[in-house]
């Protein structure tokens, strides 16, 4: 087991040094959040949110931002690279060595973990320097929030490799599921809070994952761990990790 | 010698195709074993089954004592396997990807050995997608062989290799069996089956068509001697001393016989008492390619398993193909 463990500490190096040498993939995981926070930050200026107690657009952008480039380089990265593997053989490559299945694909799930650690040091340390959010009320809320919600967005991430049949389609199909959720769900820009869309979205683990990342931040917010938030995750997560559990496949699909 | 593979009545469908129906065979350690065959004739479906990717429908395996199908990471820590086709970890280098391996193994190879034995010295430092289709294939047989395997699997590893990385190819092949190790190749090169495989097996259309030494393939060390020779002006098949055979094809005559010495005794001694010469002279048997196209059936035909059809077809163009396939081969 102790090697076991050793082992996986490996793949997560080896996969971080492939993952700095993919400009692509980093570039899309992890500038992109930084990105779009300068850009919603410049916009949007000075700006308060009555709605939110007064709140700055800053302090709701950037938790919003944390938690999205968390589920970018969970669910989305995961997801694409785990189903380019598959295609080109390299998942049917590992199974046939004897690399335990598990420690393989933790070493993908550990290198989104490092990349997502991070991404949210860097969008916290930028948020606070260049927009004067305030830090983080309660650190140990923040941590377990993204990490119920980085769990729960591997899994997802696994889970929808099932119905992705070939690697062309992963970007496409990835996306079509992800950029809508976050439209709705709030990451972009608040929504109002009796809203269908928000009830729509409130289905959903990404509404909880921003909300609850949310109040880790909230300077007015009363308890800043949301159990309703951290359990729907849970579910989703239990429920993704069933399906992928269930019909992960090694091989690309010869029909 | 102990057996390092055994199989019994193996049969595998895909849906309501059979690929394989009912093939035996058993390999022996340190033997190299060549599984030669048209496309389609279920060589991938067998190994694959042997190497645990694959659920057999029937019949029963034993691979270095255990059964694929149950997956153990001890059967995975003995093989190596060599797929048929390539793949990259493309951000990472030679040999980093050869180095990563060493950790997954409990008793892997040097990497700077299997680096040279390959022949990869130059692109050590290369990203894998910066190598080249050939270079792609060499770095795959260094992968299956970074574990130290005792049973390696090759599916068509010198597919795509320029003629010189082939030969050398077949050198660390054959240091592999020097060294105990049991092979399994499929090849659709016949000088490859030739030089490297103590045993060959033929299949096609999902069975054994035949299985032996490559000498003996096929009756191959007793069929018959071919006499050709081109027709000196002004004489006819007819005029010959033994019956012989036009070959429109070749533009030449055949005499095919079992006793070459005393038929070339005889033409030899009636042209010369004649002052002829025999353009073209030549004594050949027939090839393990020859053997094999006549085994196989039309190699375009991927399920031509009727022998005695493809026999026929094979006396009347054989000759057409044979030179084809040598061209393609070279
Ligand atoms: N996954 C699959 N699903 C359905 N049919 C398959 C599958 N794999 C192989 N087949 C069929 O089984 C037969 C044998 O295929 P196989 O790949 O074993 O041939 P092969 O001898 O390796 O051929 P080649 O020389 O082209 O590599 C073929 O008719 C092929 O179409
Ligand atoms: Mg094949």
């Amino acid at each position: 087991m102790k090697n076991d463990l050793e082992l996986l500490g490996r793949q997560v190096g080896w996969e971080q040094r492939s993952y700095w040498r993919n400009p692509a993939a980093a570039g899309f995981s992890f500038v992109f959040p930084i990105l779009i926070m300068v850009i919603f930050a410049t916009t949007n200026g000075n700006g308060k949110i009555a709605e939110l107690g007064n709140i700055s657009y800053t302090q709701y952008y950037i938790p919003a931002i944390v938690a999205f480039g968390i589920m970018g380089v969970t669910f989305t990265n995961l997801a694409i690279t785990v189903t380019f593997k598959r295609e080109a053989g390299t998942l049917k490559r590992v199974r046939g060595a004897p690399l335990p299945s598990w420690i393989y694909l933790g070493g993908l799930i550990g290198n989104s973990i490092v990349v997502g650690i991070l991404l949210t040091a860097l969008v916290i340390a930028f948020g606070i320097i260049a927009y004067g959010v305030s830090i983080p009320g309660n650190i140990a809320a923040l941590v377990v929030t993204l990490a119920v919600g980085a769990a729960c967005f591997c899994a997802m991430g696994l889970a929808v490799t099932t119905v992705v049949p070939n690697a062309d389609a992963a970007p496409a199909i990835v996306n079509l599921v992800f950029f809508p959720l976050l439209f709705i769900s709030g990451t972009f820009f608040p929504i109002s809070k009796g809203s269908v869309l928000t009830k729509i979205a409130g289905v959903f683990p990404v509404r909880h994952f921003i909300t609850g990342t949310f109040a880790a931040f909230d300077p007015h917010a009363h308890s800043s761990l949301r159990g309703g938030d951290l359990l729907v995750m849970v579910g989703w997560g239990a429920v993704a990790m069933l399906v992928a559990n269930r019909r992960f496949r090694w091989e690309a699909s010869t029909t | 010698m102990a057996v390092a593979v055994a199989v019994d009545g193996l049969r595998k469908s895909y849906g309501t195709v059979e690929a394989v129906k009912g093939v035996t065979f058993s390999i022996e350690e340190g033997e190299v074993f060549a599984l030669l065959g048209p496309n389609g004739a279920g060589k991938t479906t067998i190994v694959e089954i042997l190497e645990g990717y694959r659920k057999r429908s029937a019949g029963t395996v034993e691979v270095l004592g255990m059964d694929p199908e149950k997956s153990s990471r001890r059967l995975k820590e003995r093989i190596g396997i060599v797929l048929q086709e390539s793949t990259t970890e493309p951000y990472l280098t030679v040999e980093e990807v050869l180095r990563q391996r060493t950790y997954w193994y409990p008793n892997p190879s040097n990497v700077d050995d299997v680096i040279a034995l390959v022949g990869l010295e130059e692109k050590r430092r290369a990203r894998l997608r910066t190598l080249s289709g050939g270079q792609q294939r060499r770095l795959d047989l260094a992968l299956g062989l970074i574990g130290n395997p005792d049973l390696i699997f090759l599916d068509e590893p010198t597919t795509g290799f320029d003629p010189s990385a082939r030969r050398a190819s077949w050198v660390i092949i054959r240091n592999l069996c020097s060294l105990g190790k049991t092979v399994l190749l499929t090849t659709h090169y016949m000088d490859e089956a030739q030089h490297l495989a103590n045993r060959v097996a033929v299949i096609s259309g999902g069975v054994f068509v035949a299985e032996g030494t490559p000498d003996s393939l096929g009756g191959r060390n007793q069929a018959a001697v071919h006499i050709r020779f081109s027709l000196p002006d002004g004489i006819t098949v007819h005029d010959l001393p033994i019956p012989a055979r036009p070959d429109a094809a070749a533009g030449d005559v055949v005499i095919e016989t079992q006793e070459p010495t005393a038929a070339l005794a005889r033409l030899t001694g009636w042209a010369v008492e004649r002052r002829l010469e025999l353009p073209g002279l030549s004594v050949t048997r027939p090839t393990l390619e020859d053997v094999y196209l006549e085994l196989a059936g039309d190699p375009t035909d991927g399920a031509a398993a009727d022998t005695t059809k493809a026999t026929a077809t094979t006396k009347a163009t054989g000759t057409t193909k044979v030179t084809d396939a040598t061209k393609a081969a070279s």
